[in-house]
């Protein structure tokens, strides 16, 4: 019996405002002659039972991201690098500079930064809940978890690539506008590829945070990963024999590959991009193969 | 209906929870018993599916938690007050909740009101306290209109007038024919709610029973006699303990006898010419009867504090101060042990001449059998019979 029957005492307080009376006033919402239909062994709630499916775990976790300050906190620094930096740089460009690059290559500086931001946001999406204990409350409304990880993995990249695209593309518009005479390469492919490579970043440190679950563990890990393949070539380049090695990480680091993005001496990032989300991917299977097993 | 069958689980070396098996019931308010440490709280996640039992399983209207299909609708859980991000507001909270279970909006605002919240419902739950975290915590397990409930710890921090709503919501949550599974430690209030009672100690099923069974089996009823004086109170002794009952004295003089019944008492101080000036019968309370259960099985137990070499040689003269009594005293409580109590609580002054015959017995009011005497124990000096008779004796002789 899921639907209430026709004649159910009535659902509670169904027009007027949603100020219910006060709190001695008895949890149970159905009147007491609600009473004899399921005898005393079992109770049905007049509220309908409808089925859960990823749906309603995306409207959760758009709810949770929007409500708390850590979203709003690590957005707004990711604009304000991206977009100040962003228009910093060009202002101190030339029209010659964008004679063969794109109009959004002032981005690139705020970008390195930046991403770090969006990392900070992807780990806190997950292991805030783990450091407040929020974890039990949200996986005893869902023992689906599988459901709410991926809800959580789509809405981080939604609101990371739509606010990170937002950002490149008012630095591309400004610039744009700025030193229009150049002519410049098309731009609006950097913009895309630009915003999926940070967001998928921190798709990654979303993954790395629901294996790790620990918030300064996860950001310390994804800072390392985005930084240390960024010095280590250095070091690598000294022996020989590692120089294969070294050339590799030294085109596939986040910070080269961001470079790349723009057109600064390569193919558009493609093959950065196809790294990434390989690292990604794999990232999100660990996540998904230990959230069903551990304790939480 | 909550049903275990050999639930078992094991943290590394540790035993948390050993082959436990119970069934909760709809339409009673039952409580789950048990000393610090005993598992209680890791027996309520595996029933929420939060921790994966090592072996056995346990069911929730014969599904495990994690293949209900929209487990909110049939089981609600407060398991920890702070479980909240605490920068959400408790409406965002319970919002987010409500989403993820396809609940209307409309209910969250309902269940607000229902715990009182609705005032604070915009404010960041960092600021709540303790009480106002416990609420939250309620509002989101009644958020489902569950069949199912379960509460950790419902009435920690709350105050009297939540203490006493969230008992008569307990009450009523289970009279509209829900099962309701109640973890506390707080044995008046136990004893106030709950019909049905689990208890276990170490992980393992210590009793599964009724309320008014547990405490008939974990605690001896005695009788309270009171005698005019030390003469005609050593010839009762001498009568009753030849009849068999087992006699104790109480710290202001009168009697505590066990095995024999109120009429047979009356009975042989009759025949020993002995005026009685109080019989009464005394039923052991919940906490009573709960402490002499768990004593072999309690974890944790406090010590008094020695403060050794720490202390202020006291100046002559003074006395040292009184212990608190029932500080750092394992079982105080339920069966005095001869050997227990000590000196500092014998009462120098005997009652009668002060306050009337009828004056000041130590044991609760017999009114309401299940009334705890937890609050008014400390302030009556602990029913430490242990004093020996001569030292009892003495200020009534001189009298």
């Amino acid at each position: 019996m899921s639907t209430p029957q026709p004649s159910a005492p009535q659902p509670p307080a169904p027009q007027h405002a949603p100020q219910p009376p006060a709190p001695q006033h008895a949890p149970q919402q159905p009147a007491p002659h609600w009473q004899p239909a399921p005898g005393p062994s079992s109770y049905t709630s007049p509220i309908p039972v409808v089925r859960t499916h990823l749906g309603h775990a995306i409207a959760s976790e758009w709810t949770k991201i929007r409500s708390v300050r850590s979203t709003m906190w690590t957005l707004g620094v990711f604009l304000l690098l991206v977009v100040g930096i962003g228009f910093l740089v060009a202002l101190q460009t030339t029209d010659l500079d964008y004679r063969d690059t794109p109009y959004t290559i002032p981005a690139l500086f705020g970008l390195i930064l930046g991403q770090i931001c969006l990392i900070t946001l992807g780990v806190l999406v997950v292991s805030s809940e783990y450091g407040t204990g929020m974890i039990r409350t949200t996986f005893t409304a869902s023992p689906q978890r599988h459901r709410v990880l991926a809800a959580k993995l789509i809405i981080f990249f939604a609101v990371a690539f739509v606010v990170s695209a937002l950002a490149i593309g008012v630095v591309g518009l400004f610039s744009a506008g700025l030193h229009s005479g150049a002519g410049g390469a098309p731009w609006g492919g950097t913009v895309v590829i630009g915003a999926l490579y940070v967001s998928l970043l921190g798709v990654l440190a979303l993954a790395v945070g629901s294996m790790l679950r620990h918030s300064a563990g996860a950001i310390t890990t994804m800072l390392g990963v985005v930084l240390v393949p960024a010095i280590l070539p250095a070091f690598l380049l000294i022996s020989e024999s590692l120089r294969p090695v070294a050339e590799k990480v030294l085109e596939y680091n986040a910070i080269n590959s961001l470079a790349a993005v723009f057109d600064v001496g390569g193919d558009g990032g493609g093959r950065q991009l196809a790294v990434l989300a390989v690292i990604t991917a794999a990232a999100i299977a660990g996540a998904f193969a230990l959230l069903d097993r551990r304790d939480v | 209906m909550i049903e275990a069958v050999g639930l078992t689980k094991r943290y590394g070396a540790k035993t948390a929870v050993h082959n436990l098996s119970f069934q909760v019931r709809p339409g009673t308010v039952t409580g789950f018993l048990g000393p610090n440490g005993s598992g209680k709280s890791t027996t309520m996640r595996m029933i929420l599916g939060l921790d994966n039992p090592t072996s056995g399983h346990v069911t929730i209207g014969g599904h495990p938690y994690r293949k209900l299909p929209n487990a909110p609708r049939q089981v609600g859980a407060l398991l920890d007050a702070k479980a909240v991000h605490g920068g959400r507001s408790a409406r965002s909270h319970l919002l987010c909740l409500a989403q993820l279970s396809g609940i209307p909006e409309r209910r969250v605002d309902e269940v607000l009101g229902v715990v009182g919240l609705q005032d604070v419902a915009r404010k960041r739950s960092k600021g709540f306290s303790l009480g106002m975290g416990q609420r939250l915590g309620i509002a989101a397990a009644l958020l489902g209109d569950p069949q199912v409930l379960l509460f950790d710890e419902p009435v920690n921090g709350l105050d009297p007038e939540g203490i006493l709503w969230v008992r008569n919501l307990m009450k009523s949550l289970a009279a509209e024919g829900r099962t309701v599974f109640v973890s506390s430690h707080l044995m008046s209030e136990m004893a106030l709610t709950a019909e049905h009672l689990i208890v276990i100690g170490r992980g393992q099923l210590l009793a599964d029973m009724s309320v008014r069974d547990f405490i008939a089996a974990n605690s001896a009823d005695f009788a309270r006699a009171r005698t005019p004086d030390a003469e005609q109170r050593e010839k009762l002794t001498a009568a009753l303990t030849e009849a068999g009952g087992q006699v104790l004295p109480e710290p202001d003089g009168a009697l505590r006898v066990t095995g024999l019944p109120l009429p047979r008492i009356s009975d042989l101080a009759h025949e020993a010419d002995v005026r009685l000036w109080e019989l009464s019968p005394h039923q052991a309370s919940l906490e009573e009867a709960y402490m002499r259960m768990t004593q072999a099985a309690v974890d944790y137990r406090s010590t008094t504090d020695q403060r050794e070499g720490l202390m202020q040689p006291l100046p002559p003269g003074v006395q040292p101060p009184m212990p608190v009594p029932g500080q750092g005293q394992p079982g105080w409580y339920a069966p005095p042990p001869p050997q227990q109590g000590g000196q500092p609580f014998a009462m120098p002054q005997p009652m009668p001449q002060a306050t009337g015959p009828y004056g000041a017995p130590a044991a609760p009011s017999p009114g309401n059998p299940y009334a705890a005497p937890a609050p008014a124990e400390p302030a009556t000096p602990a029913p430490a019979p242990a004093p020996a008779p001569a030292d009892l004796t003495k200020p009534e002789d001189a009298r």
